[in-house]
C-alpha cells in the first residue's frame, strides 16, 4: 500500500500521466471526428508515424518548432485525404484502406528518414519544446509541477478538446458532422454534401492524429526512432469506443490511460526484480482490450459507420 | 463524351487477374518516384530487383523461402476476410505457433521425424488457431470489435515471447542472446534442396492452399463461409450456424498463421526469438488482398511480395537505396488493388452525347 501512496503522492507521477496522455488525446480526438462522420480510420497508426517523422524532419532541416507542427499536420491531412478519397468518394472498404494507409504512411516515413539521413547511426536530436512556465500556476506547490509544467503541445491538445466539443455540439457544422455519421440521408435531404462533410472530417481528424505523432518527436523525445509509435494509434481506436465518441470522455479516457501507464512504469521500478519488465509493458495493451470488452455491449457506434454513401441513395 | 458507372453483377476471373496484375505493376511504377528521390535510376533499380529475386538458383530459393510464411499468413487473411472476420492478428498468431513448436519440439518428447514433424505442426496450428478463437469468442459474447483486439494482441504476444526467450525458454548456450533453446533434429523441417534454405514449409503452404481451394469450392463449410461473408443476417435466416462457422474460420485462419510460425522456427531459424518475423502477419493481409482472397492466387501473390522484399534487399545493397522501398511497393500494391476493386464492382462506360437531338 505504501508503494501505491508514494506513487500517487508524487507530482512527478501526475506530470508523467499527462505527458503520456497527450499524444493519445490528439489521436482519440482525430479518430473521434472521423468516426462521428461515419469513417473508421485505421490509418491512424501510420499517420502517427508520419506526423512524428515529418514534424521532426522539418525542425531538423531548419523550420521552427511550430513550423514543424504545421508540417506534421499537413502530412496527416494528406494521408487523410487519400483515405477519404478511397473510402468516401470511391466507397471502398474502410478496413482495407486504413490498413493500407498505415502501411504506406509508415513505409514512406521510414524510407524518407533513411534517405534524408543515410549515414546516421544514432538518431540526431533537435531542440524540442520545453515545459512552459506559467507565472503563478507553475510555481504552486505540488500542483505546479504536477499539472502546469507541460510543453505547449499538451496545452494545445486540451484546447482542441474544448474546440472539438464546441464545434460538435454547439454549431450547425457539428450537427451536420454528427448527422452524417448517423443518418446521411437526412443530411442530403437538407441540401448538404455528405461526401464533402465526410472528406472534411477525415482530413481534419487525420491532421489531429499526426499532431499526436509530432508530440512524440518534438516534445516527449527530441529524436525519431523506428517503431516509436508502437501501437499508440491502435490504442486510440480502442479509446474512442471507451469514450463513447465524446470529446470530454476522450480526454478522461486518455488521462486514465496515461495515469495507468505512468503508474506501471513506477511500479516496475519498485518491484521490477520480481516480475519481468515485459509484464508491465503488456499492461497498456491488455488494459485497452479490457476497456473495449467492458464497454462493447453498451457502445453506441455511429449508425452509418463503415457504410459508404452514394449521392441520391435511398434506404 | 461522358462517363457512366454501371454496377457489375459478377466479375470474371480474367478481370480479377488483370486488376491484381495491374495493381502490382502500377505500384512498381509509382515507386520510381522515391527511387529517383533517393538518387537512383528506376530502370536499373527494377532490373537489380528482378535479378535479386529470380536471377539465380540461390535468389529463387531465397524468394521462395520468404514466400513460404507469406503463403500461410496470406491464406490466414484470405479465409478470414471471406467470412468478413477481420483477423489483423496473424503476426501474433505466427509467434504463438512458433512458440508451440519450440515447446513441443525442443526435447519434451522423443519421436522419429515422421511423427515429430506432424506433432509440431499440429501444436503450432492449434496454438495459432486458439489465438484467433479467443478474440472471436469475445466478439460473439461481448460484441467487442475483433480488429482492434487482434491488433493489440500482436503487441502483447511479442512482449510475451520476449519475456520467455529472456527467461524460462532462454538457451543457456546462446552466449547471452535472447533466443530459445533450439529444436531437436527430429523436429526440423528438411530442406528441399541441398545448400539452399528452401524447406518443406513451402510444400505445407502449397498443400494448405490446395486444401483451402477444395474446401471453399466443394465443402459445406466452404459454402457456409461464403454465405456468412456475403450476408450474415441472411445466412442466419437460412439456418446456417453463423457463430459456429465463424469459430471454425477463426481456428483455420489463426492455425494457418501459426503454421507460418512453425515453418520459420522448424525450417529456417531452429530457435525462437522476438525478431522471428519482419511483419509476415501484416504482409499476409496485402498478399490476400492482391489475390482477391483466392487460395490459389494467394500463392502467386505471396511469391510476388516475397520477390519484392528479396529483390529490394539485393538492390539496396548494390545502390544504397533504402530497402524500405520494398515496404513502399507492398503498401502501394494494397492501395492499388483496393482501387482496382472499384472496377470489379463497376464497369465504366463511355457515352457519346447526342448533340442537338
Amino acid at each position: 500500500m505504501d508503494v501505491l501512496f508514494d506513487i500517487l503522492g508524487s507530482a512527478n507521477f501526475w506530470a508523467a500521466a499527462i505527458r503520456i496522455a497527450t499524444p493519445l488525446i490528439f489521436g482519440v480526438l482525430g479518430a473521434l471526428i472521423c468516426e462521428r462522420a461515419g469513417v473508421l480510420n485505421l490509418g491512424i497508426e501510420g499517420i502517427f508515424v508520419a506526423g512524428a517523422m515529418a514534424g521532426w524532419l522539418a525542425v531538423y532541416l531548419g523550420a521552427g518548432l511550430w513550423g514543424g507542427v504545421l508540417v506534421a499536420a499537413l502530412a496527416g491531412a494528406l494521408f487523410g485525404l487519400l483515405h477519404a478519397f478511397l473510402t468516401v468518394i470511391l466507397g471502398l472498404s474502410q478496413h482495407v484502406s486504413g490498413i493500407g494507409i498505415t502501411l504506406l504512411a509508415t513505409s514512406v516515413s521510414y524510407f524518407t528518414y533513411r534517405t534524408a539521413l543515410p549515414d546516421v547511426t544514432s538518431p540526431p536530436r533537435i531542440a524540442a519544446f520545453q515545459p512552459l512556465n506559467i507565472p503563478g500556476l507553475s510555481d504552486l506547490p505540488f500542483f505546479g509541477p504536477a499539472l502546469f509544467q507541460q510543453t505547449p503541445l499538451t496545452f494545445l491538445a486540451l484546447v482542441f478538446v474544448v474546440l472539438v466539443a464546441l464545434v460538435l455540439y454547439r454549431t450547425p457544422l457539428g450537427l451536420a458532422i454528427r448527422a452524417v455519421g448517423d443518418n446521411p440521408a437526412s443530411v442530403e435531404a437538407q441540401g448538404l454534401s455528405v461526401v464533402g462533410l465526410r472528406v472534411g472530417a477525415v482530413v481534419v481528424g487525420s491532421a489531429l492524429m499526426a499532431l499526436g505523432g509530432a508530440f512524440l518527436t518534438m516534445s516527449a523525445f527530441d529524436a525519431f526512432f523506428f517503431g516509436m509509435v508502437n501501437g499508440r494509434g491502435w490504442i486510440c481506436i480502442a479509446l474512442v469506443v471507451f469514450a463513447s465518441w465524446q470529446p470530454g470522455k476522450a480526454l478522461l479516457g486518455a488521462l486514465l490511460f496515461g495515469a495507468f501507464d505512468a503508474f506501471q512504469i513506477r511500479l516496475q521500478a519498485q518491484i521490477g526484480q520480481v516480475v519481468p519488465g515485459q509484464v508491465f509493458l503488456m499492461l497498456p495493451y491488455l488494459l485497452s482490450i479490457v476497456a473495449l470488452i467492458l464497454v462493447a455491449r453498451r457502445a453506441d457506434y455511429p449508425r452509418a459507420l463503415l457504410q459508404p454513401w452514394t449521392k441520391g441513395q435511398r434506404h | 463524351m461522358s462517363l457512366r458507372l454501371e454496377p457489375r453483377d459478377h466479375a470474371s476471373v480474367s478481370l480479377k487477374l488483370t486488376v491484381s496484375l495491374a495493381a502490382g505493376v502500377i505500384a512498381l511504377l509509382l515507386v520510381a518516384v522515391p527511387v529517383i528521390a533517393a538518387g537512383g535510376t528506376p530502370l536499373e533499380a527494377y532490373w537489380l530487383m528482378l535479378q535479386g529475386a529470380f536471377g539465380s538458383m540461390f535468389a529463387l530459393s531465397e524468394t521462395l523461402n520468404r514466400a513460404t510464411p507469406l503463403i500461410l499468413t496470406g491464406l490466414a487473411a484470405a479465409v478470414a476476410f471471406r467470412a468478413k472476420l477481420w483477423n489483423i492478428g496473424a503476426e501474433g498468431q505466427l509467434y504463438i505457433g512458433a512458440l508451440a513448436a519450440v515447446c513441443v519440439g525442443s526435447g519434451l518428447m522423443q519421436l522419429p521425424p515422421v511423427l515429430m514433424i506432424p506433432t509440431v505442426m499440429v501444436a503450432g496450428f492449434l496454438a495459432g488457431g486458439l489465438m484467433m478463437v479467443i478474440p472471436t469468442i469475445i466478439k460473439q459474447r461481448f460484441g467487442a470489435d475483433e480488429v482492434v483486439i487482434t491488433l493489440l494482441l500482436n503487441f502483447v504476444v511479442i512482449l510475451f515471447i520476449q519475456m520467455l526467450v529472456e527467461g524460462v525458454l532462454k538457451d543457456p548456450l546462446s552466449m547471452g542472446w535472447p533466443q530459445s533453446v533450439p529444436l531437436i533434429a527430429e523436429a526440423k523441417l528438411p530442406k528441399l534442396l541441398p545448400r539452399l534454405r528452401m524447406h518443406w514449409g513451402l510444400i505445407t503452404g502449397l498443400v494448405a492452399a490446395l486444401i483451402l481451394w477444395l474446401m471453399v469450392r466443394k465443402t459445406v463449410l466452404g459454402f457456409e463461409i461464403r454465405a456468412v461473408g456475403e450476408n450474415k443476417a441472411a445466412a442466419r435466416f437460412a439456418g446456417i450456424p453463423v457463430d459456429a462457422t465463424m469459430l471454425k474460420v477463426a481456428l483455420i485462419s489463426g492455425g494457418l498463421a501459426g503454421l507460418a510460425g512453425v515453418g520459420e522456427v522448424a525450417g529456417v531459424k531452429d530457435y525462437l526469438s522476438s525478431d522471428l518475423s519482419p511483419g509476415f502477419g501484416y504482409s499476409g493481409i496485402v498478399v490476400a488482398m492482391l489475390a482477391g482472397l483466392s487460395p490459389v492466387g494467394t500463392v502467386i501473390a505471396a511469391v510476388f511480395v516475397a520477390a519484392v522484399f528479396v529483390g529490394a534487399d539485393s538492390m539496396s545493397r548494390a545502390t544504397g537505396i533504402s530497402s524500405y522501398i520494398a515496404d513502399l511497393v507492398v503498401a502501394l500494391s494494397l492501395l492499388c488493388v483496393l482501387v482496382g476493386s472499384f472496377f470489379l464492382r463497376f464497369s465504366v462506360k463511355f457515352e457519346r452525347r447526342q448533340v442537338g437531338a
